[in-house]
């Protein structure tokens, strides 16, 4: 009997347990240790930040579905990885913590024969002085903070009803953000909501963003093929600007945050300050802060992670100029280079460098949004990650059969841009390769057939019924696994 | 969103008046039920056979 730990319970780390479950069967043990008891479509966030949804809305309880699925299920915070073992035993473990009421503190070792390490991003809200829910910023990355996200907001509608004029300011709260498309869906859905209620007149929308230019969206741009021209996506992402009111500062850092005002970095060099009522700003993301240990009990942890915490897979991590950079930099199975029984999925994977270019700003800051990592490929890393580990342990070979690389993964994002079933509207965006390949399409570096870029209502339903289809989907209800990730 | 859009556009040589804006025809088939329920199905076929194709 094998034992696979899968760290993180998000859309990757839950895929990816579902999955090796759903192979591996009752002979073999799945535990996933989380921190978290509940599961949140993220993606639905946006709409408990307007008010729309409630929080209960965009998530459910893990323990139920981990216990119906005979998956061991622990509440509790990953400390350290001892992939060697250690102390007594030879067998790697991992050192927990729980979190749950009535186990809290308590410590335990949880020996493994497979790790998948779907951890997730860490909200570094400390990178950048002032920001977050407990400080001057709002945020829209948990449900909880997007409940929180609405009830100021709300007050800010209601200072409008009374005749009171509001600034919002919506964007990246980091020079390396990234997740501009939840930002922007945000921005796009208050312009909606103030303007539903006749308000518009009162409100000043600011979209920050430390892109290079508008629609980069963190994966060096796109184009589209639209109206008898290929276009690039800075003009698509200007037009939903513009059309929702919204002004933009772009190329800009945000370095610190106080109440009501933000002050910001140019790629230029020049420093400058915005005023706002109301700001959501996404902050940097870390890797989780687990420690790696040996045999010996050495620290390890900078061999099996990089310095921000994610963790190092099949990439070439050997720095090289962006005109130097390959689809093949990129990983294929998301295994450890040093340990190959261990393996990350999702976010918790260090991709090789950035998609966007890198900039610096003339006073040498860097500026440039990190890579994004949907919930698209996300779900299908986590899919083939379960895949590969269930191969090697029925088959006991060590290749792997499925790849699921960046560089050939297609995703879609679908950006909300208003709530309503005949007046609401979004953005549906595909793009294929998500990772540009500039040597296989030397004129767009990506299949120009393949990338949409489409507004309208059709997007709304579609985001609707991926909200309803992927909960259901994650609550592992008949059928689940017929439905692509 | 008709008031927010008047009022940028009232703003020459702003970064945001050299933006491409829809025309009133292009707010119509974005809903306009036919078209949409006609797009509805399109994307969702277009992305499903591009989960499939992104992995092996």
């Amino acid at each position: 009997m094998s034992k696979v730990l899968v760290l993180g319970a998000g859309i990757s780390g839950h895929t990816a347990a579902l999955y090796l479950k759903k192979i591996l069967g009752k002979k073999h043990d799945v535990i996933v240790v989380s921190p978290n008891s509940n599961y949140q479509w993220v993606p639905s966030n946006i709409w408990v930040g307007v008010g729309l949804m409630e929080p209960n809305e965009v998530k459910f309880k893990l323990a139920p579905v981990y216990k119906k699925q005979g998956i061991i299920y622990k509440q509790a915070l990953a400390k350290s990885i001892h992939p060697e073992g250690g102390g007594e035993t030879d067998k790697p473990f991992v050192k927990i913590s729980y979190v749950e009421e009535a186990k809290q503190g308590e410590e335990e070792v949880v020996e493994f024969d497979y790790l998948v390490n779907g951890t997730g991003p860490a909200l570094n809200f400390a990178g950048t002085p002032g920001l977050g829910p407990d400080l001057f910023t709002n945020s829209v990355c948990t449900y909880d903070h997007a409940a929180h996200s609405w009830k100021n907001l709300e007050v800010s509608l209601t200072k409008m009803e009374n005749g009171e004029h509001q600034t919002f300011l919506i964007g990246t709260g980091h020079p390396m953000a990234t997740c501009q498309g939840a930002a922007f869906e945000y921005a796009l859905n208050i312009a909606f909501e103030v303007d539903k209620r006749n308000l518009s007149h009162l409100a000043d929308i600011i979209w920050i963003t430390n892109e290079y230019e508008l629609g980069d969206f963190g994966m060096g741009g796109a184009y589209i093929k639209r109206g008898g021209y290929i276009t690039p996506t800075k003009v698509f992402t200007e037009s939903v600007l513009a059309e929702y009111g919204i002004r933009w500062i772009k190329r800009a850092g945000v370095q610190k945050v106080e109440e009501g005002k933000a002050f910001y970095e140019l790629l230029d060099g020049t420093y400058h300050e915005q005023e706002f009522d109301f700001a959501m700003l996404i902050p940097g993301f870390t890797g989780s802060k687990m420690k790696a240990f040996d045999k010996a009990d050495n620290d390890i942890t900078d061999k099996i992670f990089v310095p921000n915490g994610m963790m190092r897979v099949d990439a070439d991590y050997t720095p090289k100029p962006y005109e130097e950079w390959k689809a093949s930099d990129w990983p294929e199975i998301y295994q450890s280079p040093e340990y190959d029984f261990m393996y990350a999925s999702g976010i918790a994977f260090a991709p090789p460098h950035t998609m966007s270019k890198p900039m610096k700003s003339a006073n040498g800051t860097p500026i440039t949004p990190t890579p994004p990592r949907t919930g698209m490929p996300s779900g299908v890393i986590g899919k083939v990650v379960a895949q590969n580990i269930s191969y090697r342990i029925k088959t006991g070979k060590k290749d792997h059969p499925h790849k699921a690389s960046m560089t050939k993964q297609a995703a879609a994002c679908i950006v909300s841009a208003g709530y309503g079933f005949t007046k609401g509207q979004a953005a549906t965006m595909t793009v294929s390769p998500i990772v540009p390949d500039w040597e296989k399409y030397p004129k767009y570096g990506r299949d120009i057939n393949a990338t949409v870029g489409v507004i309208g209502l059709a997007g709304h339903w579609m985001k609707l019924f991926m909200h309803y289809m992927f909960i259901y989907k994650a609550k592992a209800k008949f059928g689940w696994s017929i439905i692509p990730e | 969103m008709a008031n927010i859009q008047e009022r940028l556009q009232n703003k020459p040589y702003a970064e945001y008046a050299y933006a491409t804006r829809p025309s009133k025809m292009t707010l119509f088939w974005r809903r306009c039920l036919i078209k949409q329920i006609y797009m509805f199905f399109k994307l969702n076929l277009k992305i499903m056979i591009m989960v499939v194709k992104g992995h092996s």
